[in-house]
């Protein structure tokens, strides 16, 4: 049973996975559109990681992209000094721990705080972090660090998605990842059902700072060059913008979103006067028709076996 | 079983809870009557540890459990079921009923608990694939009594089970309590609906305006005139 839940995901990323990599081989997808590819899968990674906190868990975060910002600062800094696989792969790691690491400690005294004022305090925590790279003799200030080594190609980029929302995945059906949603739902309940509430907050927040740490080391080492002023507010915003488009509390929410506002904004790169204006006008009109997000709180594989349920029952009753 | 000795709790300036004391032995349904705002609530928090007490102690089976967190509370054998019920409504019957469970780790257990709430509430059996949200109050009371029940507690608060609840259903959930005792759980229950509270308890304590006024078995306050008046609307 549990095999045969696992094969539409599996069977998916193995198709993405053989397509990208023909479409490249291929020539189909060049330079740019490879670009195209990587900024979706780093807010693939940024997408689902921030709905890990305030889609599953509850916890309204405005401060992703200052965990992103660690992540890149960090691995850049290492991929510097050592610029091999290995460094890379040191960097991604030293990245996310760091990210965590910073998510633990502001994690514990924030998350008392509910709904605004933790949106609020978030947002002060990634001010803080920017204004601090930005003052750093080694991060080189506003200028920020450039010619950076590249190591991202598909199989690196692939990894890492896929590792992410597999794992993001597998936490949420695990006992832990159960509480975490418990504390969503019903906050007072989770805590009378011995749930350790704070715990789990911190869990799911210092989480979700590990992934954005790997998002941000991605980036560093794809389109080596970074500065503070990539990591600000905005940047925060529109991963909620994904999320809350793609469903709060929906994985593959996410990354439809993710795919989805990524080709948009791409294909209206062609009318550089009034992109921002659609997009924004696009953006409105999805929340007016579906304002609990493309698939609201469920997941693709529930919509579709629901379908094909409903399908069932009704070639059944035909027959009867 | 549970003792409270000199509870004294405070909201900020407000002195909510003023030095009471009171015991639930083994095996008895308890009540806990009063109006609105007399502090039933706000003891019943404190004893599950949702709130802390300025002074004073709970103690649970001759321990004091007065520094312990709500988790440690669960796992020595007390479970709550919160006032308005706060079941986890987008989640299905059966993961409410399993979160219920949550500290637990013996499968078997789990599993047998499982067919004996279903068979307390025989109406969630036939709910369990459906998301908690969509359920009638009464049955989200219920819900969250099964929940509470999962953990296998030695003894239940209950906080106002019969609020927002239609009279048919009130006396459906308070024939359940009884059964529930009847098989060994001890209970605590808080109530406005002081009738049916006192129909079911063993004895009951009067609250008002934080304090304990009256005590003593459901019987003799069902007779006392001054409840009758205050409570009961009798005169």
């Amino acid at each position: 049973m549990k095999k045969r839940k696992n094969l539409p995901l599996i069977a998916t990323l193995a198709f993405t996975y053989v397509a990208v990599w023909a479409l490249q081989a291929t020539g189909i997808v060049n330079d740019y559109s490879f670009a195209v590819i990587v900024t979706i899968g780093i807010n693939i990674i940024l997408a689902t990681s921030l709905n890990l906190v305030t889609g599953f868990t509850g916890q309204f975060s405005l401060g992703h992209a200052g965990f992103m910002s660690i992540g890149a600062y960090t691995c850049a800094l290492i991929t510097q000094k050592n610029p091999t696989v290995p460094g890379f792969l040191l960097g991604v790691a030293a990245g996310a721990t760091a990210a965590a690491v910073v998510g633990v400690l502001v994690g514990l005294p924030t998350l008392r705080l509910r709904g605004d004022y933790l949106a609020i305090a978030t947002l002060g925590m990634a001010e803080i972090i920017r204004v601090v790279f930005l003052n750093l003799e080694i991060t080189n200030g506003a200028a920020g660090l450039s010619f950076l080594p590249q190591f991202v190609n598909w199989n690196w980029l692939f990894l890492f998605t896929a590792g992410t929302i597999v794992l993001l995945r597998n936490f949420l059906n695990s006992s832990p990842g159960r509480a975490c949603i418990s504390v969503r739902e019903d906050e007072i309940a989770a805590e009378s059902m011995g749930v350790n509430t704070t715990k789990y907050k911190v869990t799911a927040f210092s989480m979700g700072a590990f992934f954005a740490g790997v998002a941000g080391a991605l980036y560093t080492s794809y389109f080596f060059f970074i500065k503070p002023d990539l990591f600000n507010f905005n940047k925060s915003i529109d991963i909620l913008v994904i999320v809350v488009l793609g469903g709060m509390g929906s994985l593959s929410g996410s990354v439809i979103a993710a795919v989805l506002l990524q080709l948009i904004s791409t294909w209206l790169s062609a009318f550089p006067e009034i992109r921002m204006v659609l997009y924004s006008a696009m953006l409105v009109a999805i929340m007016l028709f579906r304002p609990q997000g493309l698939l609201g709180s469920t997941e693709v594989s529930a919509v579709i076996s629901r379908r094909l349920s409903k399908i069932g029952r009704r070639a059944k009753e035909e027959e009867v | 079983m549970l003792e409270l000795r000199d509870l004294n709790v405070h909201y900020d300036m407000i002195h909510a809870i003023k030095g009471i004391s009171l015991t639930v032995e083994k095996g008895e349904i308890v009540t806990l009557i009063g109006a609105n705002g007399a502090g039933k609530t706000t003891t019943l928090r404190t004893i599950a540890g949702l709130k802390k007490p300025t002074s004073g102690s709970v103690w649970l089976n001759g321990q004091d459990i007065t520094e312990t967190t709500p988790r440690q509370r669960v796992q020595m054998g007390a479970a709550m079921v919160p006032e308005g019920r706060h079941v986890f409504s987008e989640m299905t019957v059966q993961e409410n009923l399993e979160l219920g469970a949550y500290l637990r780790r013996d499968k078997e257990g789990i599993a047998q608990d499982m067919e004996m709430v279903c068979g307390y509430f025989p109406i969630l059996k036939s709910r369990r694939k459906q998301t908690a949200g969509t359920l009638s109050g009464g049955e989200q009371q219920m819900l969250a009594m099964a929940r509470a029940l999962m953990s296998r507690p030695e003894i239940l608060f209950l906080d106002e089970p019969s609020m927002g609840l239609s009279p048919l259903l009130v006396s459906e959930i308070f024939a359940i309590i009884k059964t529930i005792n009847n098989a060994g759980t001890t209970i605590l229950l808080v109530e406005q609906n002081a009738g049916m509270a006192l129909s079911v308890a063993h004895r009951a304590y009067v609250m008002e305006t934080g304090s304990i006024v009256l005590s003593g078995t459901g019987a003799e306050l069902m007779e006392s005139d001054e409840i009758r008046k205050a409570y009961l609307g009798g005169s």
